[in-house]
C-alpha cells in the first residue's frame, strides 16, 4: 500500500507525510503512469490579490476561458486516462458561474472532487448547491489571524471575516475541511494564534504553507521570505500544537511546509515532472505544474490536442521525464530518483536554465543564489503594503514587457 | 462478542471517517481510498476488508465474511489481519467507531 499525497508542490498543498507516490509511479520499462491528480484552473480572476499568488504575472494576457462544454470534455478525458483526484481552483473558481454544473460531472464521473478557494463568493445556498452537486471537500486559504494583517496580504478589507463566517458554515454542512493559510515574514510571528483560530473553526487539517517563491511571490521574494529564526519559532509553535492537540484528542492535523530556500535538498517537485500531475490552465493549456507556465517552453492546449496526447507524447512533457535530461551534479547523484533534481521552475528562475539542478539543493553549484537571496530578504524592510499586489493592474505591466 | 488477543471488540463497527470514500479504480487495477487532497493506494487484502465496512456489520461480522469469500484461506489468520488491519487503519484516522 501506499499513500498518495497531493505531491509537494508548488503552494504547499500536501496533506498527509507520505509522498512516496513519486516511486509507486515511476515509469516502469520507459511507460509514464496515469495523470492521477487533476488539477483544474478554471479562471485567473479573483476578488483577492494576494502578493504570493502563483498565477504567473502575465495572467492578464490570457486568452479566453475555456467554455462549461469544453471543461466536461477536459474532465471526461482526464477521468478515462485513469485521473481520480482532482482540485477546481484558479484564481477564484467560485468566480465561475458553471461551478456547481463542473463538480456534479466530475463527481458522476468519479472524482474526489476538491474545491481550493479563499471562500469569496461563497454563501449558505452556494454551499448547499454545490453538496448536492456531490462536491467532496472545501479547502479555504486564510490569510492570517488578525484582520489588519489579513487585509494588507489579501488587498481587501472585507474578506477576512467573509472567510471566517464561511468557513463555520462549510464545517456546519458536515463537509470535511482543510483549512491553508500561506506563512510569509508578515505573519509567521503570528503562528500560535493562526493555529488557534484554525482550531476554533473546527478544521479536520490546517496546512501551514510556506509560501512557495514563483508567480508574484517571487517577484516579492525579498519582501516574504522569513528568516530562519521567523522559521524555527515557527517549527516549535506548530510541534506544541500537535502536542496540545494530541493530548486533547482532537484530530486535528498539522502540516508545515518549509520554505525550499532554507532546505538542504531539493523537493521532488510534483512527484516528477508530468509523472502524476497535471494541471489544465484556465484557457486550456495543459501543464505539469500550475508555475510551468513561465518556463521558456510553449505547451499544448486541450483545444488543440486530446489530453492523452499531451500527457503522453507530447515534447514538453517528456522534457524532464525520467533522469536522461539531468546535468551535473544530478546526473550522477545517488539521491536523483529521490528528489527527481527538484524543481525546473525554480531551476529556471533562479539560474536561467530549466535543465540545471534545483539551487536549493546544497551540492548545486548555484546552491550560492539561494543564500544571497536570503541575505537579500534579511536587507528588505518594506511593509506588506509596498510589496506587488497581484492584479490585473499590475499584470498588464508583464503583459507589455 | 469475542475478543483476541489484538484486544478488538468483535461487536466494534467501524466506517469509514466522514467525507472519505472507498473506490476501485479500472486503470489502477485496485481499490483506493480518497480523502481530502490525498488517496491511500490499497493492497487487495486491505481493499477487500475496507469494502466490507457498510456500517452495519461490526467486526465480528466483517471477519465471518471474509472467511466465506476466502474460503481457502485459514479461518484464524483471516481473523488475525481482519483485527491487525482495523487496529492499524484506525491509528491512522481512515476509519472511525462510534
Amino acid at each position: 500500500m501506499s499513500s498518495c499525497s497531493m505531491p509537494p508542490d508548488k503552494a504547499g498543498s500536501t496533506m498527509t507525510d507520505h509522498t512516496d507516490t513519486a516511486a509507486a509511479n515511476q515509469p516502469l520499462n520507459g511507460h509514464t503512469g496515469a495523470p492521477l491528480w487533476l488539477l483544474a484552473e478554471l479562471t485567473y480572476r479573483c476578488p483577492l490579490q494576494c502578493a504570493y499568488c502563483s498565477n504567473p504575472l502575465d495572467f492578464a494576457n490570457a486568452k479566453e476561458e475555456l467554455t462549461t462544454d469544453e471543461w466536461v470534455d477536459v474532465l471526461t478525458q482526464a477521468r478515462a486516462m485513469g485521473s481520480v483526484q482532482m482540485g477546481f481552483s484558479g484564481g477564484e473558481p467560485l468566480v465561475r458561474q458553471d461551478l456547481e454544473i463542473l463538480v456534479a460531472e466530475a463527481r458522476r464521473l468519479g472524482f474526489y472532487t476538491n474545491l481550493i478557494t479563499s471562500a469569496l463568493g461563497l454563501d449558505e445556498a452556494r454551499i448547499l448547491a454545490l453538496r448536492e452537486a456531490g462536491l467532496d471537500h472545501i479547502q479555504i486559504s486564510l490569510q492570517a489571524s488578525d484582520p489588519d494583517v489579513a487585509a494588507a496580504v489579501a488587498g481587501s478589507r472585507k474578506a477576512h471575516e467573509k472567510k471566517l463566517t464561511m468557513a463555520r458554515a462549510v464545517k456546519a454542512a458536515g463537509y470535511p475541511m482543510v483549512l491553508n493559510v500561506v506563512l510569509h515574514r508578515h505573519n509567521i510571528d503570528q503562528l500560535d494564534d493562526i493555529i488557534a483560530l484554525c482550531d476554533d473553526l473546527g478544521a479536520d487539517a490546517v496546512e501551514l504553507a510556506n509560501c512557495q517563491l514563483y508567480g508574484w511571490a517571487h517577484l516579492n521574494r525579498a519582501g516574504l521570505l522569513p528568516s530562519r529564526a521567523q522559521l524555527e519559532a515557527a517549527e516549535a509553535t506548530t510541534q506544541r500544537w500537535r502536542e496540545k492537540l494530541a493530548h486533547q484528542g482532537r484530530d486535528m492535523r498539522l502540516l508545515f511546509v518549509v520554505p525550499d530556500y532554507y532546505a538542504e535538498r531539493p523537493k521532488a517537485c510534483m512527484g516528477g515532472w508530468g509523472s502524476i500531475f497535471m494541471t489544465v490552465a484556465p484557457d486550456g493549456a495543459v501543464l505539469p505544474c500550475h508555475s510551468a507556465r513561465m518556463l521558456p517552453m510553449r505547451f499544448p492546449t486541450v483545444r488543440e490536442r486530446p489530453l492523452k496526447e499531451i500527457w503522453y507524447d507530447s515534447e514538453p512533457f517528456n522534457r524532464y521525464r525520467g533522469d536522461g535530461w539531468m546535468k551535473e551534479p544530478c546526473r550522477s547523484c545517488d539521491e536523483r530518483h529521490r528528489d527527481v533534481g527538484g524543481c525546473r521552475c525554480q531551476a529556471y528562475l533562479l539560474t536561467g536554465d530549466p535543465a540545471a539542478t534545483d539551487p536549493v539543493c546544497d551540492l548545486s553549484p548555484d546552491h550560492h543564489l539561494v543564500e544571497a537571496a536570503r541575505r537579500e530578504a534579511a536587507d528588505d524592510s518594506r511593509t506588506l503594503e509596498e510589496l506587488t499586489l497581484r492584479n490585473v493592474h499590475e499584470s498588464r505591466i508583464f503583459c507589455r514587457a | 462478542m469475542t475478543t483476541t488477543d489484538t484486544g478488538m471488540k468483535g461487536s466494534t463497527v467501524y466506517r469509514l471517517r466522514p467525507g472519505w470514500r472507498l473506490q476501485w479504480e479500472e486503470a489502477q487495477g485496485r481499490h483506493v481510498l480518497l480523502y481530502p487532497e490525498g488517496m491511500v493506494q490499497l493492497n487487495d487484502s486491505a481493499g477487500a476488508i475496507l469494502a466490507t465496512l457498510d456500517g452495519q456489520r461490526d467486526v465480528d461480522a466483517v471477519v465471518a465474511t471474509l472467511q466465506a469469500t476466502f474460503p481457502d484461506a485459514p479461518a484464524t489468520e483471516v481473523e488475525q489481519d481482519v483485527h491487525e488491519f482495523l487496529l492499524d487503519a484506525a491509528r491512522q484516522g481512515w476509519i472511525h467507531h462510534d
